[in-house]
């Protein structure tokens, strides 16, 4: 045991996660190849324009100094179409919510990159997301960090998510059914951690599990009822701090928009 | 819903009866025959009440394995239990980051479908209610260790579980809702410990105010929970509605029931930009300032959550010690705290960081030298709120609406708040239908009407009547929630006084009248002759100016007595008021007949209309400018007509 203890990462585990990152990069490369053919390139730009422009208007904490390059950059590569229902997919570059079915909504896609954006991660982190819904949260943070872990609490969005993201070839993605307020310690801890689903407090839970100089982003306010999005900082001694950024309104579970 | 409908139809009947229609008794037996046959004919569907998809309970409701498990109906509305065993409720606003335990199981309580409270299992383990510990509303029992409790708003039974955890001796609980305390003490007992059983809880159901005035007992601490859900507070639906639990007025009455020491707690949803907060700092600097306190800054504390704030007022100077205890508390659970005496920049905005220390620099500008200028600059209304203009969650100012129009991709329309500006565009619609109701048979019917001169004078009269009749009627409505201790209490009971005693008066007026002329034929020659008109108003001027005067005094002295007291009280208050304002109508609409009968659907329809405008002005005046002016106001509109009333309302037809 001590042996196992003292024994250094092999070069394939510290590869790992740069592995993945090349891989993920190279599945959204190859639809990339295929974007002169793709139909919904041109909204999914429009899209990301949107949210450039939207951004603006926002305070500099709150996103308001632009969104990441690289975050945008995943927005304008991940195909939204594909995590809505077909009935739906002529609205999936639409700035709005959508719903998913079980009551549920794909978030709004500013909404999206601004909290990707605010999470702040880098290619070697590990992620949670409460509340996967369609699995697009998911999907946009896969080529954003090294480990994306996800719980849905509604078992056919949860099966019907984790059959879409690996199909897609997000593979650093691991799904799971669960009440997300008590997180997912086997998979932590994490460097962010991303709730979209409202929350009357923060839940203790999820902030044990971030690292220290990790980040959360979390709506918090009235379970029913409006919120404020939080950003929730630990920092390196492990002291919590807290920022309220703009006004949303999510409602319970995974639906969300703002 | 099926018995108004038919009451509705029976009503009809009654009015064709009523009406000497005999002649037509077919119209009379059809009327009586769809008011019982239409309920039972149409589907119940249509009468089955749908809630929005955008109020709590709903929402609750589309949670995996959420169910109702009952449902209690009451006088005050409609209270659902649901349970969410899947996604469990945890509703503990304002709990710390650092909080060691969760909740235990809780049950939600939805109000009228809308505001949420919980009720929580309690098995007698204290050791599981260590989380109550980690809300900023428990700051207070580190200040006043082992306090006597009074709880004003008990609901599902948080502040006393919380004071229960903290080892207070004795623990009043205020409810204004019996049927919330039967929830708890009888419906779901087992699950809630019997709190409300234990010998140390003694509960009341009573309103906040009246219970206070009531009781000569003192306590070491009086909590006022959340008593409203944040969704309602953060949209404003709240703004339109009377409150007398948070008035300088109320926090005297609190304070007065304090220890040597004491604490009064209140908490409250934080808001940004700070409204809620730093309008109960103003109201408590206020309240010490009218009690005479040299040093009102030296008695308060301000403490901050992630979405919660409470603001203590001590019955005395707070100590250092005291604030060591409170800087021990904050650290531990990660609140800051806003305000204690003495504080500097440094020790604000630093857990939850704001991009300015807003409620530090709020509070400085309300104990500094000129807090009047700091509250007419501030964009939302912070101004305390008093008995005269009870309109706490009004914190609407119109100057600021371009600004949040403005900034509305930036989440300023979630800093609307809708209610002014829903009521300001219902008075456009009125005064602008109105017109139109007004003015339209004018246009097409002028022969009709009989050609009468001076329309004006009908116009006036009856325009005047509407108006100061419902300015006088909603000011007594906002007047005595006070003293009955609910709007719905005080809506029943005041219309009926108004109905019953305006009543009685249009019915003596043609008696009146007959007596008045009498007397002013007796009197010939000796002065001017007054009207039965003019001195059935100058009776309403004189007893609604001696009600302002002296109305306040009287709550004072009788808001302890039961409801059983106050309600013969009430409509006692509001008889002779009532009596002589149910006059100047009829004697109006008598005269009219004489002068120009065609005209007296008209002239009815001009006093419908104003009394349709009047609700709405009332309510913006009185928030504006307070009750009394809003009686002011009414009095001169009955002098005006009293005026016009002066020469004939209408003259005869033109021959």
């Amino acid at each position: 045991m001590s042996q196992d203890r003292d024994r250094k990462p092999s070069i394939r585990w510290r590869l790992a996660p740069v592995v993945r990152f090349v891989a993920v990069f190279a599945c959204l490369a190859a639809e990339s190849a295929l974007a002169q053919t793709d139909r919904w390139a041109e909204p999914r730009a429009a899209m990301v324009r949107t949210i450039e422009a939207h951004a603006m208007s926002l305070p500099p904490a709150a996103g308001g100094d632009g969104i990441a390059p690289a975050v945008l950059d995943v927005m304008a590569r991940v195909p939204r179409h594909r995590f809505v229902p077909a009935r739906a997919e002529r609205l999936a570059y639409a700035d709005r919510p959508l719903s998913i079915g079980y009551g549920q909504t794909i978030s709004q896609p500013f909404i999206v990159a601004l909290m990707t954006h605010l999470l702040g991660i880098g290619p070697a982190a590990t992620v949670l997301e409460i509340g996967t819904g369609s699995g697009y949260q998911a999907a946009v943070l896969s080529p954003l960090a090294a480990k994306v872990c996800t719980i849905e609490i509604i078992p056919g969005l949860a099966e019907s998510a984790a059959a879409r993201l690996q199909n897609l070839g997000f593979e650093n993605v691991q799904a799971r059914i669960g009440d997300g307020y008590f997180g997912w310690p086997e998979c932590g801890p994490f460097d962010g951690i991303v709730v979209t689903a409202a929350a009357g407090h923060v839940p203790p839970p999820l902030v044990e599990q971030l690292k220290p100089g990790g980040r959360m982003v979390i709506p918090v306010g009235g379970v029913f009822g409006p919120q404020f999005l939080t950003l929730v900082e630990k920092s390196g001694d492990g002291r919590v701090t807290t920022r309220q950024l703009l006004p949303v309104r999510f409602v319970p579970l995974t639906r969300g928009q703002i | 819903m099926i018995t108004y409908v038919a009451l509705g139809f029976f009503a009809a009947a009654l009015v064709v009866v009523q009406g000497r229609l005999f002649l037509w008794p077919l119209l009379s037996a059809a009327a009586m025959a769809l008011g019982l046959a239409v309920p039972t004919v149409l589907p119940d569907a249509w009468f089955a009440l749908r809630l929005s998809p955008y109020k709590g309970l709903s929402q609750a409701l589309e949670v995996s394995d959420a169910r109702v498990l009952h449902t209690r109906f009451g006088p005050l509305g409609q209270l659902t239990v649901v349970e969410s065993p899947t996604v469990p409720f945890r509703y503990v606003p304002g709990l710390s980051l650092n909080a060691p335990t969760l909740p235990p199981t809780q049950l939600g309580v939805f109000g009228d479908g809308g505001s949420m409270t919980a009720i929580t299992r309690f098995d007698g383990n204290r050791e599981q209610l260590v989380f109550l510990d980690y809300t900023t509303d428990a700051l207070a029992y580190h200040l006043r260790p082992s306090p006597f409790v009074l709880v004003l708003g008990a609901g599902g039974g948080r502040g006393v579980l919380q004071a229960l955890y903290h080892r207070a001796p004795r623990i009043d609980a205020v409810e204004l809702d019996a049927n919330m305390l039967r929830l708890v003490a009888r419906d779901h007992a087992d699950l809630a410990g019997r709190i409300y059983g234990r010998a140390e809880v003694k509960v009341h159901v009573a309103e906040a105010r009246a219970f206070v005035a009531a009781r000569p007992r003192r306590w070491d601490l009086i909590q006022i929970p959340l008593l409203d859900a944040f969704g309602a507070a953060a949209t404003g639906v709240h703004g339109l509605s009377e409150t007398y639990v948070y008035t300088v007025e109320a926090f005297d009455h609190y304070l007065r029931r304090l220890r040597p020491g004491g604490w009064l707690s209140i908490t409250r949803w934080l808001k940004l930009p700070p409204r809620d907060s730093l309008k109960l700092f103003a109201t408590a600097m206020e309240t010490l300032r009218r009690r005479g306190v040299i040093a009102p800054q030296q008695r308060i504390i301000l403490l901050r959550g992630l979405n919660t704030t409470t603001l203590l007022i001590k019955n005395g100077a707070v100590t250092a010690a005291e604030i060591a205890d409170a800087k021990t508390f904050a650290e531990a659970r990660a609140f800051d705290l806003g305000y204690f005496p003495g504080i500097g920049a440094d020790d604000a905005n630093r857990f939850n960081i704001l991009d300015a220390p807003y409620f530090f620099a709020g509070a400085q500008a309300l104990i500094g030298d000129d807090p009047a200028t700091f509250l007419a600059r501030y964009k939302f209304n912070i101004a305390p709120a008093t008995d005269e203009r009870p309109y706490f969650f009004d914190f609407f100012k119109w100057r600021t609406l371009p600004e949040l129009l403005a900034i509305r991709r930036a989440g300023g329309p979630g800093l609307l708040e809708l209610g002014s500006v829903i009521l300001a565009a219902t008075l456009v619609q009125a005064m602008a239908l109105g017109a139109v109701l007004i003015l339209a048979p004018l246009g097409f019917a002028r022969r009709g009407l009989g050609g009468a001169r001076r329309l004006w004078r009908v116009a006036a009269y009856f325009l005047a009547l509407g108006l100061a009749f419902l300015f006088i009627e909603i000011a007594f409505i906002q007047k005595f929630i006070l003293f009955l201790g609910h709007p719905l209490y005080a809506v029943a009971v005041v219309l009926t006084a108004f109905l019953l005693f305006a009543g009685l008066g249009s019915g003596a007026s043609a008696r009146f009248d007959g007596r008045v002329k009498a007397w002013s034929a007796a009197r010939a020659g000796h002065g001017r002759r007054l009207s039965a008109i003019q001195l059935a108003i100058a009776a309403i001027i004189a007893v609604s100016l001696i009600y302002l005067l002296i109305l306040a005094d009287i709550f004072d002295a009788f808001l302890h007595l039961a409801d059983v007291f106050k309600i013969p009280l009430s409509l006692g208050l509001i008889a002779p008021l009532a009596f002589f304002m149910g006059m100047p109508f009829p004697l109006g609409l008598s005269r009219v007949w004489s002068g120009a009968p065609a005209l007296v659907p008209w002239a009815w329809g001009v006093n419908g209309c104003a009394s349709v405008v009047s609700a709405m002005l009332a309510t913006l005046v009185a928030m504006q400018w307070g009750f009394s002016v809003v009686v002011l106001v009414a009095g001169a509109l009955y002098a005006a007509a009293a005026a016009v009333s002066l020469r004939p309302l209408a003259a005869a037809p033109e021959k």
